[in-house]
């Protein structure tokens, strides 16, 4: 435990010592600032930050793995995996400090855009149901996205591949509630269940479903698994 | 302390080893010698649980690297090739990073690692980035890491590449004060590297063991002749049917060096032809300027063992 501490640490000082976590940081905040106020124009403008919510979710399908991609994929490439995998140290440890990592950096930004809704909170009455569960939504949604991310930067030695990858595998899953409409029967009900938006519009319009909960946790128990998985596969026969 | 078992790894068709067998006691240093590509660095990844055998088995201590690997792993130090580094941390960081990942106790790495940064000479640069050290230097951050958790068993694999000629001296001295108490495995390509600092020495060529002995028995033992090397003062045309008709001799190689003439005179296995030369010499009224034996080089022996030639 004490060595995924240690793992951590070391890489949430390189996220913040890092041009690429500041650049994706940047970005996130102007893009999400501008979704926030595009609203704010009509002659009647909602207190809400839904229009916030929606844009975020489509900004992490970008900078997830944008975030990721560096944290096994740059190992592999240097040849520091070669000590990090001869030292005494669990691969879970190493998925797990680097996931949380990731976590930290990635609740930094949400923390950045809490301004929003103190804005909201100082200049309108908005309701804030939405608002907790829109968070909360956001968290598991960016949460899924980063463990997504970490799989592929655990199966590459290439950081741009890692980030091409996730960001196909995150669009494939943001759309696969289409599958509803287009594939028919119980396929179609299957695959459109596995969408990474059904589940997160309950959220930013304030209801916290327990199936939308338990669906993202699975996301990010299944792909962290994966990700053990995959590292272990270096010492199997 | 090391116990490998026909080891034996694939990559894809190509065996990088086949049926490597050997064993290392405690406190011995063991060097691996071989061309590029031979399976050293494949052997040492194996030991040191990165890569697993295709056949065989390793143990460390009485632990499998592979079945437990936890354990065996605790048991080493290792400095691979590359000396792969962070390159954004400071030395200092770096090593009490590696510290902890080794399972040191925080209150133990602090002392450790100032004792480490004085064995390694690192001490004005504890605080520099190690994307700015010269490669001499991340090879003793490499070393020092390997170190720092007091390893029973330090794998090294070419500890002395691409460094300067006086920091090859010293981490050679570096190696053999470690290999007083600890285990040491290293590889190398440079053989009166190998022949200074290990106790025992397995040649690898081919990811085969041709030849496993101490450096000083593998120089006396293998070559299977003798030389002799012999400066004349006469008419080499003369001189060298005489010669080869000595009894013993083997065959006979004639150099003229600014009218020195030198025969290098290949003896059969344990004749001592001294005084059969001199007396020879003498005899047909020759002057005999110098005689001596001459012992094979590791390097010739190396070459013998690889290349399939007779010398």
């Amino acid at each position: 435990m004490r060595t995924a501490q240690a793992v951590a640490w070391k890489e949430i000082q390189i996220y913040f010592s890092s041009p690429t976590a500041y650049i994706v940081g940047l970005i996130f905040l102007a893009l999400t600032g501008f979704f926030f106020t595009q609203d704010l124009g009509d002659p009647f403008p909602e207190a809400t930050l839904t229009p916030f919510f929606d844009g975020a979710i489509i900004v992490f399908i970008l900078l997830a793995p944008a975030l990721t991609m560096r944290l096994l994929a740059e190992e592999s490439k240097l040849g520091t995996i070669e000590l990090l995998l001869t030292s005494p140290v669990r691969d879970w440890e190493i998925i797990v400090g680097k996931y949380v990592a990731s976590i930290v950096f990635f609740l930094v930004l949400v923390g950045l855009s809490f301004l929003y809704a103190i804005l909201l909170f100082v200049y309108a009455s908005p309701d804030p149901g939405p608002i907790y569960a829109g968070y909360l939504g956001l968290i598991l949604y960016g949460s899924a996205a980063l463990a997504i991310g970490l799989l592929t930067s655990t199966m590459t030695n290439n950081q741009i591949v890692s980030a091409v990858v996730a960001m196909g595998i995150l669009l494939a899953l943001f759309f696969a509630d289409r599958a509803f409409g287009s594939i028919s029967g119980k396929a179609g009900e299957i695959v459109g269940e596995m969408g990474l938006r059904g589940h997160y519009d309950d959220f930013a319009r304030g209801v916290i479903d327990t199936t939308n909960i338990v669906y993202f946790v699975s996301v990010i128990a299944f792909f962290l698994f994966l990700s053990i998985r995959t590292l272990e596969s270096r010492r199997w026969r | 302390m090391i116990k490998a078992e026909s080891l034996t790894h694939y990559y894809g068709p190509y065996p990088a080893i086949q049926d490597v067998n050997f064993g290392v006691r405690r406190g011995e240093i063991l060097g691996f010698l071989g061309p590029n590509g031979a399976g050293k660095t494949t052997t040492m990844r194996i030991i040191t649980g990165f890569l697993p055998p295709t056949r065989g088995t390793v143990t460390l201590d009485g632990y499998d690297v592979v079945e437990q690997s936890l354990e065996a792993r605790r048991r080493v130090g290792y400095l691979p090739e590359t000396v792969p580094l962070y390159t954004d941390m400071s030395v200092n960081n770096y090593l009490k990073y590696m510290g902890t990942l080794r399972g040191m106790a925080p209150s133990a790495i602090k002392p450790r690692l100032s004792d480490v940064i004085d064995v390694c000479r690192l001490g004005d640069y504890r605080k520099t980035h190690i994307g700015k050290l010269s490669k001499g230097f991340r090879q003793r951050v490499g070393i020092a890491q390997a170190i720092l958790h007091q390893p029973q068993l330090l794998v090294l694999d070419e500890p002395t590449i691409g460094i300067d000629p006086i920091q090859v001296v010293e981490t050679r001295k570096l190696i053999q004060e470690l290999g007083r108490d600890q285990t040491v495995v290293l590889s190398s390509h440079i053989l009166p590297e190998v022949s200074m600092i290990c106790d025992r020495v397995l040649i690898i060529n081919e990811g085969h063991i041709v030849a496993e002995d101490t450096p000083k028995n593998l120089a006396d033992g293998l070559q299977g002749v003798e030389r002799l090397e012999v400066e004349i003062g006469g008419p080499a045309a003369e001189v060298l049917p005489v010669l080869k008709a000595i009894r013993g001799v083997h065959d006979v190689s004639h150099t003229n060096r600014d009218g020195r003439h030198t025969y290098m005179i290949q003896a059969d296995a344990g004749q001592d032809l001294r005084d059969a030369i001199s007396q020879v010499v003498i005899g047909n009224g020759w002057s005999l300027r110098g005689l001596q034996m001459v012992g094979m080089s590791l390097e010739e022996i190396f070459l013998r063992l690889t290349t399939h030639e007779e010398l």
